[in-house]
């Protein structure tokens, strides 16, 4: 049987404590399988951050189970020691702003997420210019990110996210900065890598000219979903 | 790949600029440790130069430069028939303000007898002293070229040579006259003030006096027990070079020398602060990069390597750059900025030290950054 790449059962974070807790989140139960595009949405405040920051695991959750690839990562305590090496390894981040490294071009800001997990830099490069080759960035390669158009540094950012063939890709709005045809390609990118990798994606959205792109749209209210 | 190098590729103007900066600061501090060095050398260059063994005095004074002293000008025939003393020569040391070429300037006066103990070890250019009066050997901060003509005491002198870093504890450069020329110059009369002595039943009184008498030793001798042959005549004192040399760097320049040292301190630390406000800045310049780095999975030892590197880099090039521009104007300084290998090496030490405990607030700040500052806008 495949294995889930991301299962929160009963997941809650609160901040602060006593009278000055605030429930952030509150019994989240998600399941995203292989493969699956999920669409989180839901007002400023609902949430949407935090999940995708527990299910990071860079915050810790207050209550509930996380359960990566059906390994228990957190169980009211984190049960993994190397939790940054969990995260070069098996998640992919896709974030709104791109966040690629300003002073590497955009082929070393692929390959330095291959061998921060160890591969060899002549490995993690060759494979860093098939992922934009394949992206169709290739011909940017060597573009410093200030020099790439929204459109390309995005594709860049989603090439890294994708460098370690990872089971889990977290985006948060990403194509918040584009516009609704290049927001487009991303979306559908990111639909076929989930297909072809066979990973789990989870994307945060407000944009509503990308629901219909969602094989689930999730909704968070107030810390729940709804 | 190396992060540090790339992030100062990227932006390496401004880190030059950086670098430029604190390379200046560097090099006050450099600087002030050259002329700290600079006054002992200062001090001692004369007592060098005239390589004497002992230092005869008048008695209950530590003179010459120390204190004021004044002995008959016969002294030097009786030190120079001592057992041991292979020759000896009479001296006068005095402050003076001449009119020079460029205008006026203060040198020190020294006098003495040609042929005998008390002049330059060595000319850098044109001759020594003959047997002619009104001659001068000038050292070459006067900035007084052989030939070039001088007004002192009311007479005029030629300059004959000069001679190269030799400067009184004060830093002024010392000139060298014939002794009769600086007994005129210290103890003869003006001609009012002679007439009005004579008129006083004075009189004009004798010229025939010296501040010191310096000796040479023969080989073998013992400087101590010739010293304390000359301090049988209750009338002399005697110091052996190495108590003058002492009482030069201890009491002459003790003062300067602490209060240099001090400010090259309070200079250090202010360079450490700076330094550390410029690798924090540097830092916190880079805090959605290192958050995103560690998001990515980056471990703690690339984000201690970046700042560290960098750190040590800033450090490294902006010494390059202090020990740059001092060695290019250390000769505009107008007291000497004595630095030396040692000097230059010990301070690039401290500056590496400066870089590491500097970079301890940023790496410490760089640790405490969250992943999660790479997310939202």
């Amino acid at each position: 049987m495949a294995r889930v790449p991301v299962r929160a059962e009963g997941l809650g974070k609160t901040f602060g404590r006593g009278e000055t807790a605030v429930q952030a989140l509150g019994d989240v139960h998600l399941v995203v399988a292989a493969g699956e595009v999920v669409g989180l949405r839901g007002p400023s405040g609902s949430g949407k951050s935090t999940l995708l920051n527990l299910i990071a695991c860079i915050q810790e959750p207050t209550a509930g189970r996380l359960l990566l690839d059906d390994e228990v990562v957190w169980d009211g305590r984190y049960c993994i020691a190397d939790l940054r090496r969990l995260r070069r390894e098996r998640i992919g981040f896709i974030f709104q702003f791109h966040n690629l490294l300003p002073f590497l071009n955009a082929v070393d800001n692929v390959a330095l997420a291959m061998t921060l997990a160890g591969t060899a830099p002549a490995a993690a490069r060759l494979r860093a210019r098939a992922l934009l080759d394949e992206l169709q960035v290739g011909r940017r390669a060597l573009a410093m990110p200030s020099r790439l158009s929204g459109g390309e540094a995005q594709r860049v950012a989603i090439a890294r996210a994708l460098a370690n063939r990872p089971r889990i890709i977290l985006a948060d709005e990403p194509t918040a900065a584009l516009d609704s045809e290049r927001a487009g390609v991303v979306m559908d990118l990111l639909r076929q890598l989930a297909q072809v990798q066979q990973a789990a994606v989870l994307v945060v959205t407000h944009d509503e000219k990308i629901f219909d792109r969602f094989d689930r749209l999730v909704s968070l209210r107030d810390g729940r979903i709804e | 790949m190396n992060l540090a190098l790339a992030d100062i590729r990227h932006k390496l103007g401004r880190f030059l600029l950086t670098c430029l900066g604190l390379g200046l600061l560097m090099g006050v501090a450099l600087s002030m440790v050259g002329i700290y060095q600079g006054v002992v050398t200062e001090a001692l260059a004369l007592s060098r130069s005239l390589a004497a063994d002992l230092w005869v005095v008048e008695s209950g004074t530590r003179g010459p430069f120390a204190e004021s002293s004044r002995l008959p000008g016969d002294v030097r025939e009786m030190v120079a028939r001592l057992p041991g003393v292979a020759a000896a020569g009479s001296i006068t040391l005095r402050t003076a303000e001449a009119h020079a070429p460029q205008g006026i300037i203060r040198v020190q006066v020294m006098g003495y007898e040609p042929g005998r103990p008390g002049g330059p070890s060595a000319i850098d250019e044109g001759r020594g002293l003959g047997g002619a009066r009104r001659e001068l050997v000038a050292d070459s901060r006067a900035r007084l070229p052989p030939g070039a003509t001088i007004l002192l005491g009311g007479d005029r002198y030629r300059v004959v040579g000069t001679t190269r870093g030799l400067v009184s504890s004060g830093g002024d450069p010392l000139v060298f006259v014939h002794l009769h020329d600086s007994q005129d110059l210290q103890f003869k009369l003006a001609p009012p003030t002679a007439r009005r002595a004579l008129a006083a039943g004075g009189g004009a009184g004798s010229t025939d006096t010296v501040n010191a008498v310096i000796a040479r030793l023969h080989p073998g001798a013992d400087p101590a027990l010739v010293a304390e042959t000359v301090r049988r005549w209750k009338h002399l004192a005697a110091l052996t070079d190495a108590e003058q040399s002492d009482l030069l760097t201890r009491s002459v320049i003790n003062r300067a020398r602490v209060q240099l040292g001090m400010f090259t301190v309070v200079l250090l630390f202010v360079s450490a602060v700076i330094i550390a406000l410029i690798i924090y800045t540097m830092t916190m310049d880079k805090l959605r990069e290192i958050a995103t780095l560690k998001l990515i999975g980056a471990p703690d030892r690339m984000i201690i390597g970046l700042v560290l590197q960098q750190a040590l880099l800033l450090g490294g090039v902006g010494y390059i750059a202090a020990v740059g521009w001092v060695f290019a104007v250390r000769d505009v300084f107008p007291r000497t900025v004595a630095l030396g290998v040692a000097e230059v090496a010990v301070m690039a030490g401290v500056i590496g030290v400066i870089c590491l405990l500097a970079s301890l607030l940023s790496i410490r700040a760089a640790l405490r950054i969250e992943p999660q500052q790479a997310l939202g806008g």
